[in-house]
């Protein structure tokens, strides 16, 4: 029993990419070094190509009619259980954003439940945002008038490159939370908590295409995606200035709704904008007849 | 035609639930006998079987939990409103894992049938916590101003028709907003919200945020009365909400009262007869009738009244009635032998006065209260059993010729909850609807309800809304 004091090696895993509900490596055959805040290898991420992309559109839009036709109260639920998993593997994520952004263990667990914490604020939404900048207008007619948000598709996402966890979530949950779907390109550097949180995904009851997580280069596919004609519209938050521009301009040819990239702090409050940024505004007119003597009217 | 069907006893275990020989009030995270010590019986109104003695609280047991609450109030409404949520989501889950259990306990201590408490009761209730859970950390978005304030305690009276689903109704939105509860349950239906103090436990709810004080009237006027409530809910006939208005009269008590109702169901001859016949019966005979806003005036324009009307016989004769446990009952028993004598007295009444009396021919079982589904034709506006709310599987049939009349009639009662609307016209749906008055109005559908939907009534059914973002309202100073 000699070997009882040798220390045991580990296994690694592999991290692949999220895909429709499926783990694929890149069709590429492509890797890239991810490393820590130190410089220590931690592994090699799929470096995801414009094939990869197009395939995570396909399955975006393959799963949005499931997704945006689902009631919210379901919506709700699901996004909640994301939570509720997070929440049991705290202790991966806490381990990996310490790895991904060099922050001590304790600042780590702060950002991890920070981040669990953002899954049950949107959770909360899904059944209420309609609420809030939905409603009955007025009209100066007998007409019944109501204006209800509605999600506007597949939505290319830019995830942050800084905060690798809270702010890729703080950019994912919105989207998915009023129906759309997410084509989501990682933080390049620290790309494995979102690797990661595709593993947590699959295990919470979201249908397979809702969310889909690339890893690689937002310069590489960015421009594919903003010029994809069957993406509804793009989150800039973690492209540069210079990027941001060309992929808005790009994004003009069929019209996508642009989220810009700005200033960001993922441990506020969230506010509601980065949910209506992907809403559209439905309104439905019918008259409503009107009680003549005779009620032939109606 | 009853014989057409015949099934097998399908009962639903009754070994999911674990009813105790006794329960104590729940105040201050403690489970407590009653001051004087009293205890009353819960009878399963199905058997007659008394199901757990239960303590009976009183004003000196009231004065506890309120005091209770205010202690409690402090901590609570300072918690940041995320983490309330959080409270709330635990408990929304914590129902939806034992909502088996809490259906057949419902469907024991009350006599619905399980098939409303499993598909209808357990999951309006879980849904309920789950949609005010949600609203705790964004009440600055619910717009009623930055940062609204709670107000308090809440002193909370429900009624035994829906036990369970009413606390969640209560309790929800008042726990979101930041106000803590004290919250009685009608005497003959306690056994639910007793249980719910057990989720309070299992959530690790902070003491004293909910107490359960099973009791009779004179509780729940001590409740309404104790000084330091800053909040009055109540839901229950309207006589005892008049009178719950006079005795807040010149406080600073916020009070919402969801009363009795006269529900109009207004079917236009252009309707889809075989899904309006549904309807009918799932608005009058739903709860065996003992909802507030059940459709309980059929309003039927006259060319298609005989169409009708025979439908509505050969569907009601099919409705099974018996066991509430079994999952194939569609009429459970009567929760009371008080509001069977009730029913049974404005029948009577409706025979007397000269309106002609249908029931079902059912068996009715030995033991336990029942009545069968009942309606009255000829009946004209003047008469008892089109005005007086029965709160029984009893249906009231007048005609109409025009919209109009249809609009005048549904409209000619002291109460204005809930209406529906058969018509295949939109148009017609709109306008009518647009001339109720009723806080509800149902097209093509009834007796529909979701956390999301404001639900309340116009003139004497009530003020103040329940559910939905309207809901909020009532729990905030504002």
């Amino acid at each position: 029993m000699s070997e009882k004091s040798e220390q045991r090696l580990s296994v690694f895993k592999t991290y692949k990419l999220y895909v429709g509900g499926k783990f694929p490596r890149s069709e590429s055959g492509r890797v890239y070094e991810v490393t820590d805040s130190k410089g220590k290898w931690l592994a090699n991420a799929p470096l995801s190509s414009r094939k990869d992309a197009r395939d995570a559109v396909v399955a975006a839009r393959k799963a949005f009619g499931g997704w945006a036709g689902a009631t919210a109260y379901n919506r709700g639920q699901i996004l909640y259980r994301v939570a509720e998993m997070l929440e049991g593997r705290k202790g991966q994520f806490v381990h990996e954003v310490a790895h991904a952004e060099g922050l001590s263990k304790n600042k780590a667990a702060e950002v991890v439940e920070a981040t669990i914490d953002r899954w049950v604020w949107y959770a909360g939404w899904t059944d209420k945002i309609a609420q809030v900048v939905g409603g009955a207008n007025p009209v100066a007619g007998p007409f019944f008038n109501l204006s209800t948000p509605e999600p506007t598709g597949v939505v290319a996402v830019i995830a942050p490159q800084e905060s690798s966890f809270l702010g890729l979530v703080s950019v994912i949950a919105p989207v998915i939370a009023t129906g759309s779907t997410a084509v989501v390109v990682a933080s390049e550097k620290a790309p494995l908590p979102a690797l990661s949180l595709g593993e947590v995904l699959a295990t919470s009851d979201l249908p397979g295409g809702v969310v889909n997580i690339l890893s690689g280069k937002a310069a590489e596919m960015g421009p594919h995606l903003a010029a994809h004609q069957d993406v509804n519209a793009i989150d800039l938050t973690g492209a540069d200035a210079a990027l941001a521009r060309e992929l808005e301009i790009a994004a003009a040819d069929n019209l996508k709704r642009v989220l810009r990239p700005r200033a960001e702090d993922f441990t506020a409050s969230p506010g509601t904008d980065r949910m209506t940024a992907f809403l559209e505004t439905k309104t439905v007119w019918h008259p409503t007849g009107s009680l003549g003597a005779s009620g032939s009217s109606y | 035609m009853a014989s057409a069907f015949e099934y097998a006893p399908a009962p639903e275990s009754r070994s999911v639930v674990d009813i105790a020989p006794s329960y104590g009030l729940f105040i201050d995270g403690e489970f407590t006998d009653a001051a004087d010590g009293k205890v009353f019986k819960s009878v399963s109104p199905s058997t007659e079987e008394v199901l757990s003695e239960v303590a009976q609280a009183g004003a000196e047991d009231v004065d506890r939990a309120v005091k209770a609450a205010r202690r409690a109030f402090g901590t609570w409404s300072a918690l940041p409103g995320s983490e309330r949520a959080k409270y709330l989501f635990r408990i929304a889950r914590i129902i939806q894992e034992r909502s088996r259990e809490l259906a057949v306990l419902e469907t024991l201590d009350n006599g619905k049938p399980i098939k409303e408490t499993r598909d209808a009761d357990l999951p309006l209730v879980a849904a309920h916590f789950f949609y005010y859970a949600g609203w705790a950390d964004k009440l600055d978005h619910a717009g009623f101003g930055r940062a609204p304030k709670p107000l308090g305690v809440a002193g909370q009276v429900i009624p035994w028709n829906f036990p369970l689903l009413m606390l969640a109704w209560k309790i929800a939105p008042a726990l979101a907003t930041g106000n803590t509860v004290v919250l009685k349950p009608a005497e003959t239906t306690p056994l639910s919200a007793l249980f719910f103090a057990d989720i309070c436990r299992q959530a690790g709810l902070p003491k004293g945020v909910v107490n359960i004080l099973p009791g009779y009237g004179d509780a729940g006027a001590a409740l309404v009365e104790h000084p330091d409530v800053n909040k009055v809910a109540f839901t229950g006939s309207t006589a005892v909400g008049k009178a719950i208005a006079r005795s807040v009269a010149g406080t600073d008590k916020k009070l919402t009262l969801e009363l009795g109702g006269k529900g109009a169901n207004i079917v236009f001859d252009d309707a889809p007869l075989d899904q309006a016949v549904e309807g009918i019966v799932n608005g009058i005979f739903f709860n065996q009738g003992q909802v507030c806003c059940a459709g309980s005036r059929l309003l039927v324009q006259e060319s298609v009244h005989d169409e009708v009307l025979d439908a509505l016989k050969r569907r009601l004769s099919t409705l099974r009635l018996g066991d509430p446990l079994d999952k194939n009952t569609d009429i459970g028993a009567i929760n009371s032998p008080e509001q069977l004598a009730r029913i049974t007295a404005l029948v009577e009444q409706g025979e007397a006065e000269g309106a002609e009396r249908w029931s079902a021919a059912c068996e009715i079982p030995s033991a336990g209260y029942w009545f069968a589904p009942t309606l009255f034709t000829n009946v004209t506006q003047a008469h008892t059993v089109a005005r007086d709310e029965i709160f029984g599987p009893v249906l009231s049939v007048l005609t109409f010729r025009t919209p109009d009349e249809a609009v005048a009639k549904a409209n000619n009662s002291q109460y204005g909850l809930s209406a529906g609307i058969w018509t295949e016209k939109g148009s017609r749906i709109l306008a009518v609807a647009g001339k109720l008055r009723a806080g509800v109005v149902w097209a093509n559908t009834f007796n529909k309800f979701d956390p999301t939907s404001p639900f309340g009534g116009y003139k004497e059914s009530g003020f103040g809304r329940e559910g939905g973002r309207h809901g909020l309202e009532a729990y905030l100073d504002v």
